[in-house]
């Protein structure tokens, strides 16, 4: 599903990324895990297509596709889903029109026309529900003087609304206390199936009792340097990351 | 994104520009007291009407053009301007839509206004100001029958003298300012409202202004009257062909509002702003205000400012009553090279009078904006209360935008708050949009929206809808 | 047909200059060109109308119709002056009515690469050094009063600091009014040259002899070279029926910071113009105010930040308070140049009017333009926070009182950043001392209790710990 090849990304002139490879599969959730500054949110970002990366070399390809040629929000129509480490507020813009706005794109890329407001409307209730947010939501505006909390669940609402094929969570537990986290992961585990692919990019192994990962990577000085199962986290839990650092220097 | 980017989704071409040819019985360029008498006389105004505006001609020899606003535009040569303009046929004008010239219809087709179907399936009475004069007017009898009168001011001036001569000029005298004597000697039409005491007006009234023979300026005069515990909502509209010479627009607008009286009067104005060098565009320089005479009285302006090359417009309310209210509601968009110089004065005379001014501007090419508004509480004003919130949106690096508010207090039981932010889309913003599939230019026109939804949630429902559809293609460009 | 013609008032300041010129020894040419220019410039522009949009609110018939002559004299009453004088430890400056004291000056404890000296010495020394920068930032275009403080000016003080100084005491700056028998005007310069990190603390003080009117018109120029940093004071105090016009403008380096504290006690007519030229990334200013008029005094603050290079920061608060038939004006003012991006600028402004004849009249603006800015302003004018007054009253304090120690706070908010104790000491009791007595603070001043009640806002609870 999602190629990333000898990944080399450079920001203001300086490597960030420094050859990382990973292979997503379809009905896969893969964790990467490090220290700060090792390059974990620059990942998901230049998927995403963030300005002011730089691509040095390499390559990253989704389902047989050129992400780096595409546009931001063509690879968001794809499928490629970035729930944000800081949700960004947008002042007088209401959540169901974003959310309604961004549907519509993405049913209009596949084809589909544009989805019936009673349908939508459905929708979105059943989705707010299970994310145990309350409806008058809707009407506020993205995010603004949103709690940490309700910021993050807005974010696993949109996800669960637009249904992405894979969906990268950038640091989705900071900031959020043990209730709610709860909820933000019941909602990212009800996105698993065999089609779709979940990238989790995290500091602490906590989230990972409740998401559990078929793949933990570990990424050093912009490398995956050590991969393995959940275990992988457990070991990084106890042992820190210096642990890794010595063995792949060895 | 970069900047060009972002001065590329903002460009675009003027949509509503294209000329209706229609024969003008137009009057040589120039201006002097012949001329006055001729404009009079065309209109078959009394004496004391025409006295009235040789006294406001007299008085604007003596003046001269305001040079303290933010603008910056060659001077104008007032005798190269023709002053009057009507359609060919004066004498047997229209007396319902069927008998309009199928040219002018044709028009508002194009400009996406079915004036009949808008007309008939929305209850709007329309009187539609083209090249100065009143061609029809509907729904009379409706209003009649509440009793309202909605007619041209030159009818007005002939049919309902005693009123004009008592408000006329009451609340923007002759010698106001430049633009306000110019328009008093030589105003050519405009609308006349008065409800009567405790109506509310049936339905909401509406105007269309146009601009459309070549070189001729337009001096719409309207005065609006609204007796004790009478409401009316008023909607003015203006959109205009394209032209290569610089149009001047001076009109004057006078509300009066007795006890417990309100009107709304709300403008979408989207005039021909000039080409990409500014070149052609219209010079909208408007005297606009409002006096709440009456205890209790409320006036509320909203705006949004799309169009012209330059505009000079600062909708006021004097709150002379105790208790009365004054709002102010603007969104306005530069783009180009367009110039605004807008914002209000809310003058508090009375006890406990209270205010609110909003406004949005978004300067984006490279044009330049400016807010500039006055309160000012008088030493009587006890209690008075003021809530002023001006921000700014610049697109592209090579706009901008300017704040002056002027506040001078003096009553020290007055609150006056003042809060003003300017900023930019934040790439962050656009980023988060696209991320979840939407364009960026939906998204630029979703965050502009959201950013302008304050003012527009004030507007009428239907014109609230097509100032965001204005909006939109005013900031539309050649993205794809 | 003959007229009496009456001299204008520019004609009599001016022949005021050329009765000056004829007694004055001799100069350097550049001074005599310069004073002439300045005076060719004040004749053309005049004194300001309220015409003139940066004088809408302030009248300056008082300076403009006032006789004012020129003393050569020091002469101060040592008592006297040490009671006006700041009871901290300083290096001191001290002019009577613009005359240079050796007496009433204290230049001891420089410490080395810093050079504090008055305008003449200054010149005597090497004119044309100082003859390089005076007038380089705010020529005789900046205003009439900068023009004719050009075309008199005798005496001053120069400030110079090597690059890498830190001068640890406070250089306080001391201006003393007299109770002259025929009212003088002086002329003052201030020049202050902080080369790169180097740091000091500058106090200008304004004070005098109660029954003093007198009109002072000073112009000091501040150039802060690479990650200098200046605070700078102005403590004004002037006698009641003094007139004061102050011109201050600073030209930031790269990384320099400017802090100004500006508080305004006295004066009958008083005017600042405060310009911030931020000229390299990373330069910063910050202006914080307090004016408090009362009678019928007049308090003018003129504020401009010039946001000239990218990455340059602005923050700015100002407070005032006005009672009886007093008047204020806060004119703040940003700008943003073309390709200045990435900056910050803030700007806030609150007023408090204490009686329904006070005025004031507020304007800040902001004109921008580049798009990556974030600036933002707020003004208030209203009255004190009803809540906060019954929380008060509901520990048993009454209402005058209440309304009193809020007032105080409103006036704290400002002080609170002043690093100088004594200077924050000394506006809190000259504030509580000002006001009206029906709030009752005099004993509370007395007995120690205010600056505890004011900051904790539980005068009541905070006794009985």
């Amino acid at each position: 599903m999602l190629e990333v090849k000898d990944l080399h990304v450079t920001v203001e002139g300086k490597e960030i990324l420094k050859g990382l490879d990973l292979t997503v599969n379809a009905g896969e959730v893969h964790a990467i895990m490090g220290p700060n500054g090792a390059g974990k949110s620059t990942l998901s970002a230049v998927i995403a297509g963030k300005e002011g990366y730089e691509v040095t070399a390499g390559s990253i390809t989704f389902e047989g596709e050129d992400v780096l040629e595409m546009e931001i929000e063509e690879r968001a129509r794809a499928g490629l889903l970035l729930g944000f480490q800081y949700p960004v507020e947008i002042p007088g813009v209401k959540n169901i029109y974003l959310l309604k706005a961004a549907l519509n794109a993405s049913r209009e890329a596949r084809g589909e026309g544009e989805i019936p407001a009673p349908e939508f409307m459905k929708l979105v209730k059943e989705k707010l529900a299970f994310m145990k947010m309350d409806p008058s939501f809707l009407q506020r505006a993205v995010n603004e003087g949103f709690s940490g909390g309700e910021k993050k669940r807005n974010e696993i609402l949109q996800m669960l609304v637009l249904e992405p094929r894979l969906a990268m969570l950038d640091e989705i537990d900071s900031g959020l206390d043990i209730d709610a986290m709860k909820i933000v992961a019941d909602g990212v585990n009800s996105l698993r199936s065999e089609e779709r692919a979940v990238l989790m990019v995290t500091h602490y192994q906590r989230l990972l009792d409740y998401i559990v990962p078929d793949k933990v990577h570990v990424l050093l000085d912009g490398r995956i340097v050590k991969s393995g199962d959940k275990d992988l986290a457990i070991e990084l839990e106890s042992r820190g990351y210096e642990w890794v650092q010595e063995e792949s220097a060895a | 994104m970069a900047t060009e980017e972002m001065e590329r989704l903002v460009r675009r071409e003027y949509t509503q520009g294209f000329v209706t040819d229609i024969e003008s019985d137009t009057v040589p360029p120039g201006l002097d007291e012949s001329v006055i008498a001729f404009i009079s006389h065309k209109k078959g105004e009394p004496e004391w009407m025409l006295e009235w505006r040789l006294e406001a001609y007299r008085q604007w020899l003596t003046m001269k053009t305001p040079s303290w606003a933010h603008l910056d535009y060659p001077p104008i040569d007032y005798q190269a301007i023709s002053y009057y303009s009507a359609p060919k046929k004066p004498e047997d004008r229209p007396q319902s839509l069927d008998e309009v010239d199928p040219k002018l219809l044709e028009t508002y087709e194009k400009l996406g206004i079915p004036l009949h179907e808008r007309a008939a399936l929305a209850g709007v009475a329309v009187d539609a100001v083209f090249d100065s004069v009143s061609v029809t007017t509907t729904f009379k009898e409706k209003l009649a029958e509440a009793g309202v009168i909605f007619c041209s001011i030159s009818e007005a001036i002939r049919d309902y003298p005693e009123l004009v001569k008592q408000y006329l000029g009451s609340v923007v005298p002759q010698g106001d300012n430049y633009f306000a004597a110019l328009n008093s000697a030589v105003f050519t039409d405009g609308s006349f409202v008065y409800v009567p005491e405790g109506v509310t007006c049936p339905m909401e009234l509406s105007t269309y202004f146009r601009i459309n023979a070549a070189n001729t300026g337009q001096f719409e005069r309207t005065l609006i009257v609204c007796d004790k515990r009478a409401q009316v909502s008023y909607l003015e509209g203006c959109t205009a062909p394209q032209r290569d010479e610089n149009q001047l627009h001076a009109a004057v607008v006078e509300l009066v509002a007795l006890e417990d009286a309100y009107i709304k009067y709300s403008t979408v104005q989207n005039w021909y702003p000039g080409d990409e060098d500014g070149k052609g565009g219209i010079y909208n320089f408007v005297t606009k205000r409002a006096d709440c005479r009456g205890d209790r009285s409320k006036v509320s302006w909203t705006q949004v400012e799309t169009g012209s090359a330059i505009t000079w417009k600062y909708p006021s309310c004097m709150l002379r009553g105790k208790d009365s209210v004054g709002e102010f509601y603007s969104v306005a968009v530069t783009n180009g090279r367009q110039q605004a110089d807008t914002g209000t004065k809310m003058i508090h005379i009375g006890e406990n009078t209270k205010s609110t001014i909003v406004s949005k501007g978004i300067a984006a090419g490279r044009s330049d904006q400016a807010y500039r508004g006055l309160v000012k509480i008088g030493p009587r004003a006890k209690r008075a209360r003021n809530f002023t919130q001006c921000d700014s949106l610049l697109i592209g690096d090579r706009c901008g935008a300017h704040t002056f508010p002027y506040q001078e207090i003096g009553n020290s039981t007055a609150t006056v708050e003042h809060e003003a932010t300017t900023s930019k889309i934040g790439e962050d913003q656009l980023f988060y949009c696209r991320q979840r599939g939407i364009a960026e230019e939906d998204a630029v026109n979703m965050i502009v929206n959201g950013f302008c939804k304050d003012v527009f949630q004030e507007l009428p429902m239907e014109f609230a809808v097509e100032a965001e559809a204005l909006l939109n293609v005013t900031l539309e460009g050649a993205v794809g | 047909m003959s007229e009496d013609i009456q001299p204008s008032a520019e004609q009599r300041f001016l022949e005021r200059l050329k009765a000056r010129d004829a007694v004055r020894g001799a100069e350097p040419t550049w001074i005599a060109a310069r004073r002439q220019a300045a005076a060719a410039r004040f004749e053309a522009i005049g004194f300001p109308s309220k015409r003139v949009e940066q004088w809408k609110y302030t009248d300056v018939r008082r300076i403009r119709d006032g006789e004012f002559a020129l003393t050569d004299d020091a002469d101060f009453s040592p008592a006297q002056a040490a009671a006006l004088t700041l009871p901290i430890e300083a290096i001191r400056l001290t002019f009577v009515d613009g005359v240079f004291s050796p007496e009433l000056s204290d230049l001891a404890d420089l410490p080395d690469g810093a050079s504090v000296e008055p305008l003449t010495q200054a010149l005597a020394d090497n004119h044309e050094a100082v003859g390089a920068v005076l007038g380089r930032l705010t020529g005789v275009e900046f205003s009439a009063f900068a023009a004719l403080n050009m075309a008199f000016a005798e005496e001053g003080a120069v400030i110079r600091l090597a690059p890498g100084t830190v001068v640890e005491p406070p250089i306080v700056v001391q201006f003393l009014s007299r109770a002259n028998e025929q009212a003088v005007m002086s002329h003052p310069r201030v020049l202050i040259q902080a080369g790169a990190r180097s740091q000091a603390t500058v106090l200008e003080h304004f004070v005098g002899e109660r029954d003093a009117a007198n009109f002072t018109n000073v112009v000091a120029e501040v150039f802060l070279e690479r990650g200098a940093i200046l605070t700078h004071y102005n403590l004004q105090e002037a006698p009641l029926g003094d007139a004061l016009v102050q011109s201050l403008q600073v030209e930031q380096d790269r990384d320099s910071r400017f802090v100004s504290f500006n508080v305004d006690l006295g004066g009958a007519l008083v005017r600042h113009d405060l310009v911030a030229e931020l000229n390299a990334e990373g330069a910063e200013a910050q202006y914080y105010g307090l004016f408090f008029a009362q009678g019928r005094q007049h308090v003018d603050n003129h504020t401009l930040v010039n946001h000239n290079a990218p990455r340059t920061f602005s923050d700015e608060n100002y407070k005032g308070i006005l009672g009886d038939r007093a008047r204020g004006v806060f004119n703040g003012k940003v700008v943003v140049k073309r390709d200045s991006q990435q900056i910050e600028g803030n700007q806030s402004n609150a007023n408090l009017l204490l009686s329904d004849r006070a005025e004031i009249d507020a304007k800040p603006e902001l004109e921008i333009y580049a798009d990556d800015v974030k600036c933002a302003h707020g003004t208030t004018t209203g009255q004190l926070d009803e809540d906060a007054v019954f929380a008060l009253r509901s520990r048993g304090i009454d209402e005058q009182t209440a309304r009193g120690l809020l007032t105080l706070a409103f006036a704290g908010e400002v002080m609170d950043k002043v690093g100088l104790d004594a200077i924050a000491e000394r506006v809190e009791l000259a504030v509580a001392g000002k006001l009206p007595e029906r709030f009752n603070l005099g004993s509370l001043v007395e007995t120690g209790l205010l600056e505890e009640g004011a900051s904790q806002g539980g005068v009541a609870d905070d006794r009985n710990d």
